[in-house]
């Protein structure tokens, strides 16, 4: 049997391998990919992102295993910064997840971000894809913890749920762009802390003032160590998909969401074919030095190197 | 590019010490690995399925409970029956010396004891590992 044909019978060896493939950019794993698209578009994805030890990880799991008693097959993505000096990582976010890893109808997998910036990896759309095809039909996507502008987790999940803690700053944070405006679902974790009200009264005034009135993100009070409330959270994630079927915004999204990462792709291979033809004939170092002399300027240098490919 | 070494640091059995866990889990890190860190108290089962799913080049694992003799091997057969060998598998913790011929003829490849540098568990596992 070849690694398509195992995917398809559930074979999670083969399922793992192809992440590897695709996160090692084999040129075969996109070919893979290009037969079994087809097979794609059953899975909902969630998105789930926050600032470090927001407690991501453990609502996540708990989050799955509501699911899973409802019978459904769930993959989990979880992402970790690499390390940008070394290459290496450490990716703990299973530490939270010991309860699933036995179950069979639970695939987790974690992705070091390797260099790409933005919350996730460069491979995290493949290996949704490959998590659809293998069957699952809600997939998680855990992000590194974020700061204030790493949002491209809403280029890829159909509901965003944002975890936050009481106490994270004042109610000009809550105001601030960039993260705050990506989420469906609100999830104050740790709730059991003081000023977990303040931190729920602080968002909610801040949602009074959004111009769209046709859907509000839900802010739910939870706590994910003490699995308090985790039902009222997972019910808020599944009427934001409720209102994305009914209204027509889940095909919406999604179409925007594949313009971007078609975009992506090509910026993407633009960038490898300019750099491939740039350090073979040394123009890129060459220029560079000459920007530097004040010999030329950036903008020259950039028209020089698209010329390359124009060319 | 070079691809990083996938390497799942697993602490199988009861004992609650992951200090030297952490400190190889760090080591790899430095050396330009992605470790998977899958915590206390796992079983072999879940080892295994952990390895699988996160598709790793290399299995450590550290124990300092005193049974390695048992939960070593076992580990090493649960992945032989699910048709994976092409993954190096190694072991550290508190073992004594008695006990290391046993384990390296049931397919741990290396057993690092107590004083063993990083260096020196980095360097073997670039050396031996199986899948380019």
């Amino acid at each position: 049997m070849n690694i398509e044909d195992k995917i398809l019978a559930g074979d999670k060896i083969a399922c793992a391998r192809l992440i590897s493939m695709l996160e090692n950019n084999e040129k075969e794993a996109e070919e893979i990919l290009k037969k079994l698209y087809e097979k794609t578009g059953n899975a909902y994805v969630i998105g789930v992102t926050g600032s470090p030890g927001a407690g991501k990880s453990t609502l996540t799991d708990k989050m799955a295993k509501k699911l899973r008693e409802k019978g459904f097959k769930i993959g989990i993505l979880a992402i970790d910064p690499t390390s940008p000096f070394t290459g290496g990582a450490i990716l703990g976010d299973r530490i939270r997840m010991t309860d699933l890893i036995l179950d069979e109808g639970v695939f987790i997998r974690s992705m070091g971000t390797r260099g790409n910036l933005g919350g996730l990896s460069k491979a995290t759309s493949s290996a949704i894809k490959v998590l659809d095809i293998f069957g699952c039909d809600y997939i998680f996507i855990e992000t590194v913890g974020v700061g204030q502008s790493e949002i491209d987790i809403v280029k890829m999940a159909d509901t965003v749920v944002m975890v936050l803690t009481p106490n994270m700053g004042d109610d000009i944070q809550a105001i601030k762009a960039g993260t705050m405006e990506i989420a469906d679902v609100f999830a104050i974790n740790k709730s059991d802390l003081d000023g977990a009200d303040k931190t729920k009264f602080e968002i909610e005034m801040n949602l009074d003032l959004n111009e769209n009135t046709d859907f509000r993100p839900k802010v739910i009070k939870v706590s994910a160590l003490k699995n308090k409330d985790i039902d009222i959270l997972l019910d808020a994630v599944l009427e934001h998909k409720d209102y994305q079927m009914r209204t027509g915004n889940f095909e919406k999204r999604r179409i925007d969401n594949v313009k971007q990462e078609v975009l992506d792709l090509v910026k993407e291979n633009l960038i490898n074919l300019i750099m491939k033809k740039a350090v073979e004939n040394d123009l890129l170092n060459k220029l560079a030095k000459e920007v530097y002399a004040r010999k030329k300027d950036p903008y020259t240098a950039k028209e020089e190197l698209i010329n390359l490919l124009l060319n | 590019m070079e691809r990083p070494i996938r390497v799942l640091v697993a602490k199988p059995g009861l004992d609650g010490h992951d200090r030297g866990a952490k400190v190889i889990a760090r080591a790899l890190r430095d050396a330009g690995m992605e470790v998977i860190y899958t915590g206390l108290r796992q079983t072999p089962e879940q080892i295994v399925e952990a390895a699988i799913q996160e598709d790793v080049d290399v299995v450590a694992m550290s124990i300092l409970s005193g049974a390695h003799n048992t939960l070593f091997p076992k580990v090493v057969n649960l992945l032989k029956e699910r048709g994976v060998t092409d993954r190096l598998i190694v072991g550290g913790g508190v073992i004594p010396e008695d006990d290391i011929p046993f384990l390296i003829s049931s397919g741990v490849e290396a057993i690092f004891t107590p004083g063993t540098s990083t260096k020196d568990v980095v360097e073997f596992i670039k050396t031996h590992v199986k899948r380019q």
